[in-house]
């Protein structure tokens, strides 16, 4: 049987690794912009502009580097403008999220014109001697390209931040209660522009991944919808880093094994798959609420509510 | 400042009428950004194509990302009233939208894309793209070793399943026990999907990958593993130097400026047009990376298509499920059956999805 092949069942692993990285990557930039009590809904323009960038970057320079830093200032110069707005202005959050999605879709495409049925080297895969060549493991362990590698630390860094350090009990303070913390002197607004920054440079840094890595173009809207899936991803994770990365491999890991499951001729309706994130998001949003009066909400507190400091 | 503003206003305000009253005003409406490097880019290609040819006889405007349905009407009238006489709408869900403007406005003449609704001031056109499908299928089955082609499809609408029909029937006539996998990507547009689903294809042990579906992903990820693939809407030879087979180019310029013209002559009347590789509506790109009986036999198969001696729907078409379809074309299928396909032919494996 097909399914038992060690081969095969390692090529489905790789595939999967290859489609939840990205996810993983804007989702736990996200996270943290959460945690510190902003609603920043722009991920999909902040991840497109991260992509359109990145590949001219590279394009340009002919450096996967080059193009990874482009794709990362991007994603950073796209959150200021949403820090600007909400924090320094205080206007809406939700709106301004969505305008910053238009806008950076918008956007994209016209930098992105001029590279339209370009191509360039895909990121390289590190191979490390020895490990990489171990039986089945080896590919999936050590045979991945940087970016991989980096949204694993990424994830454990935020963990560590959030949880091991005095900044970031500071920072889930400010999510949760906003109006105490700047009370006790701390400093709201500016921690909060320190996180929705790092969102962004996550955000970019995912299209980076998209337009090198994961397919090395660029086309207008290429980002298809993952920025969301991204959204629902923090939620779904319950702002949890550690539920984060399970959620992400869960999310990629249904996307491909709808298509192997179509491929070997299995009566799956394709439009179910599609929909199943936002199912599972769903779902686990009622459960939370259910949970609510046992452990208290999961969301952070000030989540998407204005802070104007008083005198 | 604001003086000379108004001056140059007022020159331009002189000179536009004057431009205008001699050059033929062509719109286009787009459904997707022009950068998508497959349906809508091809459509910008066309128009391009017939600027070139026409010169300084039309003038051209184009608007991108027009959304299918209220929005549309808005953006074709706006085209109607800014004085352009000739308006293409580029996308099937443009239908109601043009048929409501082109009543509105009797005196211009519109053009729908892979429409069927027409008006005495509404043409429509579209390609016959079943039939690079069906030379397709016939090179698939002579470089699969494994007998195994990777089909990624788009939405299981008739036009798509047609494509794998013709594929399937191309390919049974030099393999008869040919297989076709089959993965519905559920969008147009997702180049992360579409590269998935063709890794998915590939490890499960196909080795020709075909795609429905927009984006240069599936070509792109194919050159990885070194699988022969085919492009799709465009030629995509740069994602695949080494391994593209060929790929269906939409080839809309000649009709664009065909139209054009009559229009300028006076003599444009409202016509259906269903182009295939006779009226080099479709066009294949060189065939690449095959040896060479393969690329003759393509090309001996695309010359008896383009002039009529072989129809990819001949009589008998058998149904999936063994029975003869009813042959309404005389010795072929008629258009409407092939424009209203929802059935697989004998030898797909597989379900249409929601059926």
């Amino acid at each position: 049987m097909q399914w038992l092949d060690l081969t095969y069942l390692q090529a489905i692993i790789l595939s999967v690794i290859v489609a939840s990285t990205p996810l993983l990557l804007a989702a736990s930039g996200e996270l943290v912009v959460e945690r510190a009590g902003v609603l920043n809904l722009g991920v999909e323009g902040m991840m497109i502009m991260g992509a359109v960038c990145a590949f001219a970057g590279a394009e340009l320079t002919g450096s996967t580097l080059v193009g990874t830093a482009a794709g990362i200032l991007a994603g950073v110069a796209m959150a200021a403008i949403f820090a600007l707005l909400t924090l320094g202005l205080a206007v809406n959050q939700v709106a301004t999220g969505l305008a910053l999605t238009i806008f950076g879709l918008g956007l994209s495409g016209l930098i992105g014109a001029g590279f339209v049925g370009q191509r360039i080297t895909p990121a390289p895969q590190l191979d490390l001697p020895v490990l990489t060549d171990l039986p089945f493991i080896g590919k999936i362990l050590f045979g991945q390209d940087a970016f991989v590698y980096g949204s694993i630390v990424l994830v454990i860094g935020i963990w560590w931040f959030l949880y091991r350090t005095r900044p970031g009990l500071v920072l889930r303070a400010i999510g949760d209660n906003h109006g105490s913390a700047h009370a006790l002197g701390y400093p709201v607004l500016s921690l909060r522009t320190g996180a929705v920054l790092f969102g962004g440079a996550c955000a970019g840094l995912a299209g980076a991944y998209l337009s090198l890595a994961y397919t090395p173009f660029f086309i207008a809207g290429m980002t298809a919808g993952r920025g969301w899936i991204a959204l629902a991803l923090v939620v779904f994770a319950s702002w949890r880093p550690a539920r984060l990365v399970i959620g992400a491999y869960l999310f990629g890991g249904v996307t491909i094994l709808q298509l192997h499951a179509q491929g070997a001729g299995l009566d799956i309706p394709p439009q179910l798959m599609t929909a199943l994130p936002y199912l599972a998001t769903i779902v686990v949003l009622v459960a939370i609420s259910r949970t609510r009066g046992v452990a208290g909400s999961a969301a952070p507190a000030s989540l998407g509510l204005a802070f104007v400091p008083d005198r | 400042m604001r003086k000379l503003l108004f001056a140059a206003a007022a020159l331009l305000a002189l000179a536009a009428p004057a431009a205008a009253e001699d050059k033929l005003k062509v719109g286009f409406i787009y459904v997707g950004p022009i950068g998508d490097f497959g349906w809508s880019y091809q459509h910008e290609q066309g128009r391009l194509a017939m600027m070139k040819a026409l010169g300084d006889k039309v003038d051209s405007t184009y608007l991108e990302k027009v959304p299918e349905g209220p929005d549309a009407e808005r953006a074709i009238e706006q085209l109607a009233r800014s004085g352009h006489k000739l308006i293409f709408t580029t996308s099937f869900g443009f239908m109601d939208a043009t048929v409501k403007v082109a009543k509105k406005y009797p005196n211009l003449m519109f053009e729908h894309a892979t429409g069927y609704k027409r008006e005495k001031n509404l043409a429509t056109y579209s390609g016959r793209f079943y039939e690079g499908r069906y030379i397709q299928g016939v090179i698939a089955a002579k470089m699969s070793k494994s007998g195994v082609m990777g089909y990624i499809a788009s939405v299981p609408i008739p036009e798509v399943i047609s494509g794998i029909n013709a594929t399937m029937i191309g390919a049974q006539t030099v393999n008869p026990n040919i297989k076709v996998k089959i993965i519905w990507v559920g969008e147009w547009f997702n180049p992360g999907k579409e590269a998935d689903a063709a890794k998915a294809l590939i490890d499960q042990g196909a080795d020709v990958i075909m795609q429905h579906t927009d984006s240069a992903a599936a070509v792109e990820t194919a050159a990885k593993r070194g699988i022969p693939a085919f492009g799709q809407d465009s030629d995509m030879i740069k994602f695949g130097p080494k391994t593209q087979l060929t790929a269906i180019i939409d080839n809309w310029g000649p009709y664009y400026t065909e139209r054009a013209k009559l229009a300028l002559d006076g003599k444009w009347t409202s016509t259906d047009t269903w182009g295939g590789l006779g009226s080099k509506m479709v066009v294949m790109a060189p065939y690449t990376n095959m040896p060479d009986d393969v690329k003759n036999l393509a090309e001996d198969t695309e010359a008896q298509i383009a002039s009529g001696k072989l129809h990819p729907f001949k009589c008998p078409v058998v149904a999936q499920d063994g029975s003869t379809v009813e042959c309404k074309g005389g010795t072929h299928l008629d258009d409407g059956q092939i424009l209203g396909m929802n059935y697989y032919v004998k030898g797909v494996d597989d379900k249409v999805p929601g059926k």
